[in-house]
Parts: structure tokens; sequence; C-alpha cells
């Protein structure tokens, strides 16, 4: 790994900077350098908010992202925003459920049910961040996975990590199970090609 | 008290700052010989904290004593720090009424809602005297100041009310017209907890006497005690006769838990939870 | 859970902030919820009562900073945490603890300012105000950390430098370092330096001079102490008239910090001996500069830097040099210039010193603007 940079958001309130948190801290345990900022509104909620997540081999100096690797988007807000900022070939994360345009981009795109996964086995949509953080350190090989579960362990409050970790390896698991497969197999591009809109 | 009261062994060898007449004399030595019944020999089991104005001369820095001169309004956060560090410390702030009941007044309500355990004096003279007799938030309606040439138009504040109702722990007013009373009302405050106010109605014959039409400071001593009521007498009186009217005496006495002690408190659960 | 071990943490700027407090031996913490500085406080609040001290949120920033004040007189190392505008509430009291030499330690998390402004963005606009804010003559010690890592570094340096010149000394942090996370080496902690104030023998009197730094006593030793924000005399006793004695008072307490700059003074160079261009840099915007140097390289110029650790006391000679060195000076900062006059100053005519200032919504100076500035400064278009 050179240098990789993580773009993930959405609103306030859907966890954004806890999932970069805990990312970065997960890359920290493997040993790298890593950058995580995050900016939002005055208000506490609901207002667009992102986290950014720099993992680098070497000392890090300028800490925030232009061009980034790889973009989560947690709302049609957000990807209306943060789109243009996506390097070329690189990949993209789109909640299935809250996203409603995917517009054409040179990167791959994957259509993520990360909400309706939390809603489905945790009944919160809430631990829709922790089913991204899976999905993604499965597609990108970010940290090593018991590092990016002692992250979550470390980070979140004792008495949520269970159903933290739960929602982390469903989201590894969507893939394995080919309903992520299934899912983004007919609507995903690699490469340059350009993805349809939904 | 086999010893007899000397003020001098209190004291620094230094001339006090005081004008002739000044009420300040007489809080002093009412604290001081409260402090003397009390059976202290000296102060060192006491800190000071003061604000700007010329009764936050009384302890600084005359007093033999540690004793904190603060910035004008500021004492009772001084205090507080200083509290909270050394609870086994008698922690007392001494302030007139612009510094307590003016500049400082989010201070003096919050301390009295924490329940610090600080005794607070003000040394109410009704006028900003150090600054040469400006209005006051405890200036009388319709009293001439040098910035009111045409008579108060504000109402002034009640503190010791407003420290009852914050939550203090004890709260009196006495004037220096009852130097007696101040004395017995510091020894029982200084022998409570938690936050204790005491006020004292007190005389600047040079900046405020002089201007309302009292010849000396005497005159104006025997304007207070004439025009002085108890709490059950004031029950007699309508509001507006009050207006004129010192209410003197004790307003509460209760024993709510100190800030220390809670806040001590906490330290101990956190350090239990800490060490799992 | 007592003081941190040593490791490695991913931390936030503000939590490392705190865990240094702790680490250097802070045992009262008094503030105001602001943003962004309250992480601080909340993390205090959790990790004082631990380890047996207190936090405790007062009703304002000048009555945390009066607290502050106090708990320090009671023989605690202490701290407040605030924002610009609750900066701007403390300063008559950073002036009080300056006149009575108490040690204290006020962290600034800078925001875009003037007034309440854009709350949660950053800014640098702080820099005159934490050198000039109280009223009167005053000499200010300054910290400018770049880094999580020197949000624990520098607070532990705040404290020593406090400890030892008996001051207040501002950690003059800013947005986007104080809420960063990034990893943190927490050294063992018996190799990290720690100062504690001199203490009085039995018997000492005078507690504000005839030494430049006197001893300090806490109150409750015995000592009677008398302290006061009026001019006063070796011993504390106030003399508000006398010339002399407020020229001895407030010459001691400038001459304390000045003539000890050297010792304060704290920057990180690099090409300073030659190089075609400086730079010269502070907190979150020198985190470009870095980036530059070797994107500079790459367009055959050598890029000089001096990023200032400290911003008071100003690193005059260092700047100098760079200035001799490189004839060309440009000053980033996210204000409308203000280390960039005393870069000037500093570099007397020996160097053309180019402003580059950038304000609003948080935005920092990006290595690729920087560049752009370098290129027209280097190929002579600014």
């Amino acid at each position: 790994m050179g240098r990789t940079e993580i773009r993930i958001c959405g609103l306030g309130g859907q966890g954004v900077v806890l999932a970069g948190q805990i990312l970065g801290r997960a890359a920290v345990y493997d040993g790298w350098n890593v950058v995580q900022t995050q900016s939002y509104g005055a208000e506490a909620r609901g207002t667009t908010a992102k986290s950014e997540v720099i993992i680098s081999e070497s000392p890090i100096g300028f800490p925030m992202i232009r061009k980034c690797d790889i973009l989560v988007v947690m709302s049609q807000e957000a990807l209306d925003v943060n789109v243009k900022d996506l390097k070329r070939g690189g990949l993209l994360l789109i909640d299935e459920g809250i996203v409603k345009d995917v517009p054409k981009v040179n990167a791959k795109v994957y259509v993520v049910p990360a909400t309706k996964t939390a809603e489905e086995t945790l009944g919160e949509r809430l631990y829709a961040n922790m089913v991204f953080l899976g999905v993604l350190n499965k597609l990108a090989n970010l940290v090593r996975d018991e590092s990016m579960e002692k992250a979550i362990a470390d980070t979140v409050p004792k008495n949520a990590v269970a159903s933290n970790l739960l929602a982390y390896r469903k989201g590894r698991m969507l893939e394995t199970f080919t309903l992520l497969h299934e899912f983004f197999g007919s609507r995903s591009y690699v490469g340059n090609e350009h993805l349809s809109p939904l | 008290m086999t010893e007899a009261f000397s003020i001098k062994k209190y004291l620094r060898d230094l001339k006090l700052p005081f004008c002739p007449g000044c009420g300040a004399f007489t809080v002093m030595n009412a604290f001081l010989r409260a402090v003397h019944e009390l059976g202290y020999e000296d102060l060192s089991s006491f800190v000071f904290c003061s604000g700007i104005g010329c009764s936050s001369w009384i302890p600084s820095p005359y007093f033999l004593a540690d004793s904190i001169h603060t910035l004008h309004g500021r004492s009772i956060p001084v205090a507080t720090g200083v509290k909270l560090m050394r609870p086994d410390l008698n922690v007392v702030v001494f302030g007139g009424d612009g510094d307590i009941a003016g500049i400082g007044l989010s201070h003096f309500v919050h301390a009295a809602r924490r329940n610090l355990d600080i005794l607070v004096i003000m040394v109410n003279n009704m006028v900003y005297g150090m600054t040469g007799g400006q209005v006051a938030p405890t200036t009388p309606l319709k009293a001439k100041t040098t910035t009111t040439p045409y008579g108060c138009f504000e109402y002034p504040l009640d503190a010791v009310k407003l420290a009852v109702v914050a939550g203090a722990n004890y709260a009196a007013r006495w004037t220096t017209a009852h130097s007696n009373e101040l004395k017995e009302a510091i020894k029982k405050a200084l022998r409570l907890k938690g936050f204790r106010f005491v006020e004292v109605v007190s005389q600047c014959p040079t900046a405020f006497g002089r201007r309302i039409g009292f010849k000396s400071a005497a005159e104006m001593i025997k304007w207070f005690r004439e025009n002085s009521t108890t709490l059950e007498q004031a029950k007699k009186f309508s509001e507006e006769d009050l207006t004129t009217k010192i209410i003197i005496g004790e307003f509460i006495e209760r024993h709510r838990p100190t800030l220390t002690e809670n806040i001590y408190a906490a330290i101990k659960e956190a350090q239990k939870i800490g060490q799992n | 859970m007592g003081i941190v071990k040593s490791g490695v943490y991913f931390w936030q700027g503000n939590e490392a902030c705190a865990e240094a407090a702790i680490v250097v031996g802070c045992r009262f913490f008094a503030g105001y919820p602001i943003t962004p500085a309250s992480e601080i406080a909340e993390h205090l609040a959790w990790r004082l009562p631990q380890v047996g001290g207190i936090a405790i949120q007062m009703e304002d920033e000048i009555a945390s900073i009066g607290a502050v004040i106090g708990a320090s007189w009671a023989g605690a190392k202490a701290m407040t945490a605030t924002s610009g505008p609750g900066f701007s509430l403390m300063q008559e009291s950073i002036g009080y603890a300056f006149m009575t030499e108490t040690p204290c330690v006020i962290v600034n998390v800078q925001r875009a300012g003037p007034s309440t402004g854009q709350a949660t963005k950053c800014a640098q606009g702080d820099v005159m105000q934490s050198r000039w804010g109280t009223h009167g003559d005053y000499s200010a010690i300054v910290l400018s950390p770049n880094s999580v890592q020197e949000m624990f570094t520098l607070t532990i340096r705040a404290f020593n430098l406090a400890e030892k010149y008996r001051t207040p000394v501002v950690l003059l942090s800013d947005e986007v370092v104080a809420h960063m996370r990034e990893k943190v080496v927490v050294p063992p902690i018996e190799t990290l330096e720690m100062v504690n104030r001199k203490k009085p023998k039995p018997g000492d009197k005078a507690f504000f001079g005839l030494e430049e730094v006197p001893p300090m006593p806490a109150v409750g030793e015995g000592f009677n102490v008398a302290v006061t924000g009026s001019t006063h005399d070796e011993y504390g006793i106030r003399f508000t008239a006398d010339p002399l004695v407020h020229r001895r008072l407030v010459e001691r307490l400038n001459g304390k910090i000045q003539n000890h700059a050297d010792e304060i003074v704290d920057v990180e160079c690099c090409n300073i001996e030659g190089c075609d261009v400086g730079i010269v840099a502070f907190g979150c915007t020198s985190r470009a500069v870095y980036d530059v140097v070797e994107e500079a390289k790459a367009n055959g110029i050598t890029v000089g830097y001096v990023r200032l650790k400290t911003l008071w006391p100003f690193p005059d000679e260092i700047v100098r040099k760079l200035a001799e060195a490189a004839g060309k000076i440009i000053v980033p900062e996210m204000n409308l210039r203000q280390v960039y006059y005393e870069v000037k100053r500093a570099a007397g005519d020996v160097a053309k010193v180019v402003p580059f200032n950038k304000i609003g919504g948080g935005e920092l100076i990006t290595p690729e603007e920087l560049l752009k500035k370098i290129l027209e400064v280097v190929r002579g278009r600014d």
C-alpha cells in the first residue's frame, strides 16, 4: 500500500464519523500512518457529514482529501456533492435504499444494501455504517480483518460491541453469499465503463 | 474566652486605606472578633479572596493570612478553584455590592446554586465608592449618585433573597449599626458548611452619604438603626413601605450537601469505576 | 484507569491534549462548552476524577479561568480550554495570571471569527490576540501544534514552561489539528521531562521578586502569601502609585520571558541554509508545506521552511536566517495577515516577504495552491 484516501459521507447521525474513526484506528493497529478528519455543520443532526481517512506508508503532510480513491456515500445529497472528488478508476460504494440517482463515473461502483441489511439483521438502520465497513474491507482489503474487529471493539460502547461486530460481519459476508454479487452484478461496471442510472 | 481580643495579631503591620468613618472598619472588626471568639489563634486555616472595590481591601493584604486579591467581580471563581483543591481550608470572600452583585453577580448565583463551601461577606454601601460614587445595583430608587444626577431610576437588588432562592445554606443581613449581631452571624456562618452569605449594609460617607444629605458617618449609622426592621416585623409592612426599610436577620439556614462533598463523592465513584 | 501507558494510540487532537495534561500532572480543569474545544472538557470530565483530579464546568469562560487561577494558587497544575469567543472573555484574567505569576495553561482551539463567525470551521485568526489580547505591557508564551502527536507533546511543554516561568501559557491549536485523529506515540512516561514550580523554603517571604522567577508557595502552607493583580512589591504588597515599583515589577515580568526566548523558541526547519524560496508556516497550514517541498523539487525548486512550534516569543533569528538564504519568503496562513508582519519585521530588507492568505469555510491552503504561489514567486510574477 502506498497511500489510500477514503471518504465516507452521508447525513449527520448516520455514523459516518464513527466509521472513519474505526477504519483509521484499525489502520494504526496495522502500523500505517493515518489521518482521519471529519466535517459537519453546526447542527448536530440532519446536515451533510463527511469523514475522511488517509492511510499511508509514509508520513502524511496535508491532512485533507482533494481526490479520493474510495468514496462511500450514505445519502443522495452526499453523493451529489462528493462524487466529483472520486479519482478515475476509484471505488464508489453507495447505499441501495437511499441513493436514487447513480451518476456516470469512471469508477467501480457497488450498490450495497447496507441500510436494508442493518434493518433486517439488527432491526436498526443505524448499523448501516458497520455493514459498509464490512463490504469496504472485503472489496479494498484496507486493513486486517482482526484489526478492524479490534478497532470496533475498542471504539464503540461496551454494550454495543456485539451488534456492531455482527453488522460488520454481515457486511463482509454480503459478497460471499452472492447477495451483493447478484445485486451489483447486473448494475456495476469495472474500469472505465459507465454505470447506467438505476 | 480567656485571652482578650487583640486585632493586631491578625493583621500585617500596614496602614489601613479606608476613609474616616468607613463601614469597612466595623466589618473587619466584626469578622476578626468572630474568628477570635471561635478560638482561631491565627488565620492559617483561612484563605481570603476578594475582588476590586474598597471592601475587597479588608483582607488584602492587611490580614496576616493567605489572600488573593483578584480582578473586579472574579473573587468567587478564584475561591472556587481554591476550595475545590483545598477543601480543608476555610475560604472567605470579601466584596462590595458592585463586585458581588454587579459585575460578579452570575458567579454569586452559581456558587450558591452549587452550594460551594465558602463564606461570602458582601459590604453593601449602595454605591461604587472607590470610583467616586456611581450608581450600583443596590442603590435605592431616586437616590442621587454621580451617574444618576437626577436620581436613580432603577430598583435595587436584594442579594440576600437571591442567595436564598439560588440555594445558599445560610443567608443573613445586618448593618454596621448591628456590629454584635453581625459578629454572631459571621460566627454562625463560619461553623456551617456550604454556601454562606452575609450582607452588611454599610456607610460610605465620602462618596454616598454626603450626596444624599447625611452630614457624617454617625448620622448614616443612626439612619440604618432606625430604618432596620426584622423579618418578623417586616411582615406587617406593605411592599411599598419596605422599599425604605432594611430587612435584617437570618433569611435561611439549611444543611444541603455541599459542592465539595458532592464532587469528592463523584471522584471516589470514578476511581472505583476506573480501576475496573 | 490511571495515567495513560506508553504505547501507540489513535487519538483525536483534543483527546491527546487532555491525556497529556494528565500525564504532566494537571489535576484541575475548569471550562465552558464551546466548539471546537469541548472534547477537551468532556475527556477531562471523564478522566480527571479517575486520577483523583477535578473537572468542573463553570458558568462562563471568565469563571473558568478564575477557577484555574485559584486552583493554581492552591498548588495544582491547572488548565482551561476554549475557542475564540471564550478566549476573548478570558483576556483580562490572562493579564491577571501574568501579573500575579500564576502558572496555568489556556488551550485555544481556533475557529473562524470575528465574533461567533463559523463555529465549526478552522481558522488561524487569533495569533495576534494570543500575543496582545490583554491590556498593558506583557509577554506571552504561545505554542502551536500541527499534529495530534504535538497536541500531546506541546501540551506537556506548555505546562513545563508555565511552571518554569510562573506564567500563563497558551496552546494555540486550530479546529483541524484538534479534531483530526492520528497515530500518537506515548513514550515511556519516565522519559518525559516534567517541570514543577519552584517552592519556597521555610521563612521565605519574597514571592514576587528578588529572583527573576521567584518561588511560589500555595495557600494553606503557612507562608501568608498576598496575591494581587495591582502593582505590588517583592512581598506582594500593593503599591499603586510608586513609579519604581511598577517599573521594576513589569520589566522583570517581561524580562523573565524575553531574556529566555532562546530556551522557549522551538521551530522545525528544512533547507534553511540554501533554498530558492522560503516558507514560514504554523499549525494546520504547515501540513501542506511538507507535500510542497517534494512537489517543488520535481519542478527544480528547493523550498526551505521554518515551521513555528512557538509563535511567541517570535523566532526572529531563525526567520532572519531563512530570509538571508532564500531572499523570498511566502507566509501562508488562514487569516488576513498576522504572522506575515512578524516575518517582514524579522526579515528586514534581506528578503521579499509575500503573504498568502485564505479564510472561510475552514478550507485549508492546499499543497496545489501553495505550489502555484511558489512558482509565481520564484518565477518573479509576484
